[in-house]
């Protein structure tokens, strides 16, 4: 994956003498230090990440914590007091007057918090704002409005005033203004808190359906720990203008590494947020006929693959000990009750499909089979005990 | 015992006498500069408002009030505008009304600018706003004093001095209006990489106008106070019909000039009030109003789509 988005070392403290405060925190001192000794307010503290290239980035944090001013940072609507933010190498927090509007023009969009639609435009005049600033044609920028406007499911709505519609309506058309300008990077600052819990989990799974097909590079900022959960790609959690944890989903919740941070995890729905892959344990096939192999379970059993290495049926540890001491034929053995989940489904999908007594297979893309699943080890990795992480694993 | 009367020692009355004296002989190139326009200005609107027939103006009048305000203001229009007639000063009341539209002319071309430049510099803001602030609490009356100095007596001056007290308003609710625009909006603005030139007259000056017709229904009922006032100059129009009704202690005369000036100024207000107030949550009444104007047919469209998505279930929503 490339990287489409670098932050270096980023800092920002809101005074017109930055230096004292810049030299404190150079020295090792912390936001309250500074305020107490200097009575400036520091924003960001020695930030650096990297978001590769069409991720969801989540920074997430609670208020105060820096995570708007790192937004506004990289498009300049906060200037950075020192440090580097580079664009596909290009460093933004350098660039004169007329690259940086050329850049918010065409490379970087944004999302407010409150839509921050004009009242007195429609909402296609709204869409094709950006396009407007950039002296686009007004019957091309119409079409692209259009176009985008149908994207976010309000085709037919061009004609209207923002204040007729519902705060979901008017973040799609948010939404669709920072679009309509083809922007690869989109900032979404808060994009989806002032709206009503149902709508925002709408508009959550309408970010990921789109995300599927536009591949934009999204920072996207949040209070909300479940929302960067479920979004993000990776997550990066700030605290008093600092950088406490980066890393996927997964690995946060497995390894939150401060207590700070353990308080978000602590109430996860693991059931969901984990994967058959990350609970199964992983199995070692070993020849057992012509063209078949044979995959133990660990009580005693196991499954029987054919040459691709799809699931055939299961052996009961009775019928395989049988089968071992030379035995009868092995077709009338095959149990072919074999329950089948994908690597990729939740431990939620999976303790669903399981059935008592019947064995539990973990298959790839391609229907390989890569692990076997037992109930044990869902309960596992559902309760906060982490499960021991498999070789190869997602938590790379 | 010290008396007050002891320390008047400054001859400040003389100070300012040879002061203005020595402006009005060595500037006066800068005071034709400023009385120019607006002589200009005004006789042009003289002409137009005494040239344009009673009932056509009457129409006119109406349907203005009718589309930029309501058919209720509309009716008053026509009552009021018939009573001015009727009480037998049309003439000065039309020349008073020229004195007012000319002050809104030359203040909207001045006051405006000179508010966004206050609204966009702290600097410019500090030096003009105790300017504002003197203009504002010294009594109308006390204008005429330098405006005789400095540019005679007659109608022309009485409009300098309309213009005068008739600005600060303008220049006030124009500086407010930009500076009140909600930072995300301005965000926005700059996000998607608006020039400072593109924010203002695509964020700013847009969202800062119900503000700034309020401050244009200001400077129009200031203008109206001192179209009156400047009578004392020798300027023509309904102030001067009641300074003579005074003069000649003709109490009937004056109270005609009075009672003109108060439906005149109800008018004017009535109609000005309703363009500042915003017509929805957003507010944008000026160019609808304007464009409703020429256009009854889009007007009348926007207003029942309203409707509709105030009613709710008339209009299919996705997000239900």
């Amino acid at each position: 994956m490339t990287e489409r988005l670098r932050v270096e070392n980023l800092y920002k403290v809101f005074s017109k003498s930055p230096e004292p405060a810049l030299r404190m925190l150079a020295q090792g001192a912390k936001k309250a230090e500074v305020l107490a000794k200097t009575g400036i307010v520091v924003g960001l503290n020695d930030v650096s990440l990297s978001v590769p290239t069409g991720a969801i980035y989540m920074v997430m944090g609670l208020s105060g914590s820096g995570k708007s001013t790192l937004a506004r940072c990289i498009n300049r609507l906060n200037e950075p007091s020192a440090g580097r933010i580079l664009l596909d190498g290009q460093d933004i927090v350098t660039a004169g007057e007329a690259e940086l509007r050329d850049i918010r023009r065409t490379r970087i969009s944004m999302v407010f918090q409150h839509f921050a639609l004009l009242p007195n435009r429609t909402v296609a005049e709204n869409t094709e704002f950006g396009l407007k600033l950039q002296g686009v044609a007004p019957r091309v920028r119409r079409q692209r409005a259009e176009e985008v406007l149908s994207i976010v499911g309000l085709a037919r709505w061009g004609n209207h005033y923002p204040h007729e519609l519902s705060g979901g309506m008017r973040q799609r058309v948010g939404l669709a203004r920072a679009l309509a300008t083809d922007a690869d990077v989109l900032i979404m600052d808060e994009a989806f808190s002032a709206l009503d819990p149902l709508i925002r989990t709408e508009m959550q799974d309408e970010l990921l359906r789109l995300q599927r097909s536009l591949k934009k590079t999204i920072l996207f900022i949040t209070h909300d720990f479940q929302e960067a959960l479920k979004l993000g790609t990776r997550i990066a959690i700030m605290a008093d203008g600092e950088l406490v944890r980066e890393g996927t989903p997964q690995s946060i919740v497995l390894d939150p590494g401060s207590d700070y941070v353990a308080a978000f995890t602590r109430e996860v729905d693991r059931s969901r947020l984990f994967d058959a892959r990350s609970a199964m344990n992983p199995v070692a096939p070993v020849p057992l006929a012509a063209g078949l192999s044979l995959a133990e379970t660990g009580d005693g059993g196991g499954l029987v693959l054919d040459d691709a290495g799809r699931v055939v049926g299961a052996l009961d540890a009775d019928t395989l000990r049988t089968l071992r001491n030379g035995g009868t034929s092995l077709g009338n053995l095959l149990r072919k009750d074999v329950v089948t989940v994908r690597e990729c489904d939740s431990l939620l999908d999976a303790a669903r499909a399981h059935r008592a007594g019947r064995p539990m297979a973990v298959v790839d893309t391609e229907g390989r089979l890569t692990g076997t699943l037992a109930a044990d080890r869902i309960l596992a990795g559902i309760a906060s005990a982490p499960p021991p992480q498999p070789a190869g694993g997602p938590h790379a | 015992m010290l008396d007050a009367d002891d320390l008047a020692v400054f001859p400040v009355d003389s100070w300012i006498q040879d002061g203005v004296a020595w402006l009005a002989l060595n500037l006066r190139p800068l005071f034709l500069a400023i009385k120019w326009p607006v002589e200009y200005v005004l006789n042009l609107n003289i002409y137009l408002l005494h040239e344009i027939p009673f009932l056509a103006f009457v129409a006119v009048a109406v349907l203005l009030a009718w589309r930029l305000a309501s058919l209720g203001v509309a009716a008053f229009t026509a009552i009021a505008l018939v009573a001015i007639a009727a009480l037998g000063v049309w003439s000065e009341a039309m020349t008073t009304l020229s004195l007012i539209t000319t002050a809104i002319v030359i203040c909207a071309a001045v006051g405006i600018p000179i508010g966004i430049g206050c609204a966009r510099s702290d600097r410019m803001w500090s030096v003009v706003r105790p300017v504002l602030d003197i203009m504002q609490t010294t009594p109308t009356f006390v204008y005429l004093v330098p405006v005789v100095m400095l540019f005679g007596v007659g109608t022309v001056p009485g409009e300098v001095a309309v213009v005068t007290a008739a600005a600060p308003p303008l220049i006030r609710f124009t500086n407010l209006g930009i500076r009140m625009v909600e930072t995300e909006m301005v965000e926005a603005g700059l996000a998607f990489g608006a020039t400072k030139r593109q924010l203002l007259w695509e964020v700013q000056l847009p969202l800062a106008v119900p503000t700034i017709l309020g401050g244009l229904n200001q400077t129009v009922l200031t203008a109206m106070v001192m179209s009156v006032v400047v009578a004392m100059i020798g300027a023509e129009g309904l102030g001067l019909v009641v300074l003579q009704g005074l003069g000649r202690l003709d109490v009937g005369r004056a109270a005609v000039g009075g009672i003109a000036i108060v439906l005149l100024a109800m008018v004017l207000d009535r109609i000005t009030q309703k363009l500042a107030q915003p017509g929805g949550p957003g507010g944008r009444p000026l160019l609808r109003s304007l464009r409703g104007l020429f256009r009854p047919d889009r007007a009348i469209e926007g207003k029942t789509v309203g409707a509709n998505a105030v009613g709710g279930p008339a209009v299919a929503n996705p997000d239900q």
